[in-house]
């Protein structure tokens, strides 16, 4: 069961997908977290962000809109204030991060790299909540320049989270990867939106809003596969995981490990269960 | 906080919308307070997917033993929907208890305190738990109901059976008040008696719950609410259930932090 992403060595290829849990205490006694393979905590950025107006989540069919907006308490707390607690469960600790700028990145992922809690980073270029002209994970430059730059900055194992929000992502995971990032992990969520129609208002304060859960589970398999085939580096599967046959689906479609992420909202022991199922279903191969 | 399969021993509907449901939950029951809520997996399959949050109603059982959870829902969408059809015997997955509920006042002994509990429509769930535990320990309480009409008037008599007060407001003036529990609110503290230190317990639509709020800042009481927002997960790793308070730029979370809020806190 055992996996390596980078330097990062994984007892099992289930992790626990950024914003959906938390910085995982949050989680203690709903399931055992040394059980998981790692976990991949809510994104954090330089300084604190308050998050976006309410309402701010709504189901739809089979998913889920958010918009959180990154609501976070900044790296100095995240090291004060979560780390010791996530250094202590005894596995992998890969930090999410974000930015308004490739400078706030770099600072990020130099002042985590001298911590010995965090095993890896995950670049969240692909929140499709926060205001900017476009994304960097749509755009295959930019994407290449700030992994590039981020890389020089930590020896920490580097993954660079993709969004689907575009129309070729495999010509993006390749530029992260000529830009020296260990993984690539896909996909971040959909953009949609949802509107109440006995208002006629959006459902959603941010008008738009990251659709995730079951709904998006076809379109992420394939993005997965389109990449996994067309890199050589590792590839992190997610988008819709709610059971351990989801999982395999996207261990078959090329993933090396996968992200569960919705469904831990919804059942928050269903990691373990995951694990239990991707064992089985290993041995029998 | 546990997730567990629960049994159901009772599904019932109580009035035209309306329904109550008894859950098989020991270890709920025994760590449950008023205020605090569940988030219950209403369907079997994908749709809907999340899990709906409702105030813990009441806890019961037989003899000494509190082993159930009753909870009290309107039928508003799909969640509920499925909830009505589920039958006796069955079980479903009930996450709790989750949040901070209601700050009780510790003692009645050194001065006289009494609770004013006043609901909304459903909202008026989790009062009934408060009901009861402000009575075991003695504290003298009058209900509020707000309702749109007599036939959605909700749980007069488990109140009633307490031992508390009851006083009724419609929207149509077909019961009590004519008018919004607000206005029923301004209309008891014009004629009751200051001689006990009084707290405001509210739960209900946004709305009302702001109008309270005013009542009691002008009033000088100290009032808590109980808030409802969208929500994901129940437990703080969604961050979707925020509140905007005043003492700070930020946020807090309505599932982690609340869902009872002192009302001086929240930035209406």
């Amino acid at each position: 069961m055992g996996i390596s992403i980078g330097k990062i060595k994984l007892k099992n290829p289930v992790m626990a997908a950024s914003g959906t849990f938390g910085y995982a205490k949050e989680f203690e006694g709903l399931v055992d977290l040394k059980k998981l393979g790692a976990i991949v905590t809510k994104t954090i950025t330089i300084k604190p962000r308050p998050g976006n107006p309410m309402p701010r989540v709504c189901e739809t069919a089979s998913g889920m809109l958010n918009a959180i907006g990154l609501q976070n308490e900044g790296v100095e707390d995240f090291i004060e204030e979560k780390l010791p607690y996530l250094s202590k469960i005894g596995v992998p600790i890969i930090v999410s991060i974000s930015g308004d700028s490739i400078k706030e990145f770099c600072g990020l992922a130099k002042r985590l790299d001298k911590e010995k809690g965090v095993a890896g980073i995950e670049l969240n270029i692909s929140c499709p909540n926060i205001k900017r002209q476009g994304l960097i994970a749509q755009d295959k430059n930019a994407t290449y320049e700030l992994a590039k730059k981020v890389r020089e900055k930590t020896s920490k194992t580097l993954i660079t989270k993709l969004s689907p929000n575009v129309t070729d992502i495999v010509e993006i995971a390749k530029a992260a990867c000529k830009a020296g990032t260990d993984a690539v992990s896909l996909v971040n969520t959909f953009l949609g939106m949802a509107i109440d129609i006995e208002t006629g208002k959006p459902r959603l304060a941010n008008i738009t809003g990251g659709l995730s859960g079951p709904a998006i589970k076809p379109i992420a398999l394939r993005m997965v596969w389109e990449v996994a085939r067309n890199i050589k580096k590792p590839v992190i599967g997610m988008g819709g995981i709610m059971t351990a046959d989801d999982a395999i689906e996207f261990l078959l479609a090329g993933a090396k490990a996968v992200q569960v992420g919705t469904a831990n909202f919804i059942e928050p022991g269903v990691c373990e269960k995951i694990i239990k199922g991707v064992e089985k279903w290993k041995k029998t191969r | 906080m546990k997730d567990v399969k629960a049994k159901i021993l009772e599904n019932e509907k109580i009035s035209a919308d309306y329904y109550k449901m008894t859950l098989d939950a020991p270890g709920l029951a025994r760590s449950a307070a008023p205020g605090q809520f569940v988030q219950v997996r209403c369907g079997d399959g994908l749709d809907p997917l999340l899990r709906r949050p409702f105030s813990i109603h009441r806890i019961s059982g037989t003899g000494d033993r509190l082993s159930c959870i009753e909870i009290l829902y309107e039928l508003v969408g799909k969640g509920t929907e499925i909830l009505s059809r589920k039958q006796k015997g069955t079980c479903i997955d009930v996450l709790g208890p989750l949040g901070n509920g209601f700050i009780l006042p510790l003692s009645a002994k050194r001065y006289p305190l009494s609770a004013i509990l006043v609901a909304g429509g459903v909202g008026v769930a989790p009062l009934v738990f408060l009901a009861e535990e402000l009575a075991r320990k003695k504290i003298k309480a009058v209900a509020l109901i707000g309702a749109r009409t007599k036939k959605s008037v909700l749980c007069d008599k488990d109140f009633k059976d307490t031992g508390v007060e009851v006083h009724i407001a419609t929207d149509d003036g077909s019961r009590g008040y004519k008018g919004f529990v607000s206005g029923l609110l301004q209309k008891v503290l014009r004629t009751t008696n200051h001689e006990s230190r009084k707290t405001v317990y509210a739960c209900g639509p946004q709305p009302m719950l702001k109008r309270i709020a005013g009542i009691c800042r002008e009033k000088r009481l100290e009032c808590q609410v109980s808030l409802e927002e969208e929500m994901a997960c129940g437990f703080g790793a969604c961050m979707g259930c925020a509140v905007k308070v005043k003492d700070q730029a930020g946020y807090k979370l309505a599932c982690k932090d609340g869902p009872v809020f002192n009302a001086a806190e929240i930035a209406w």
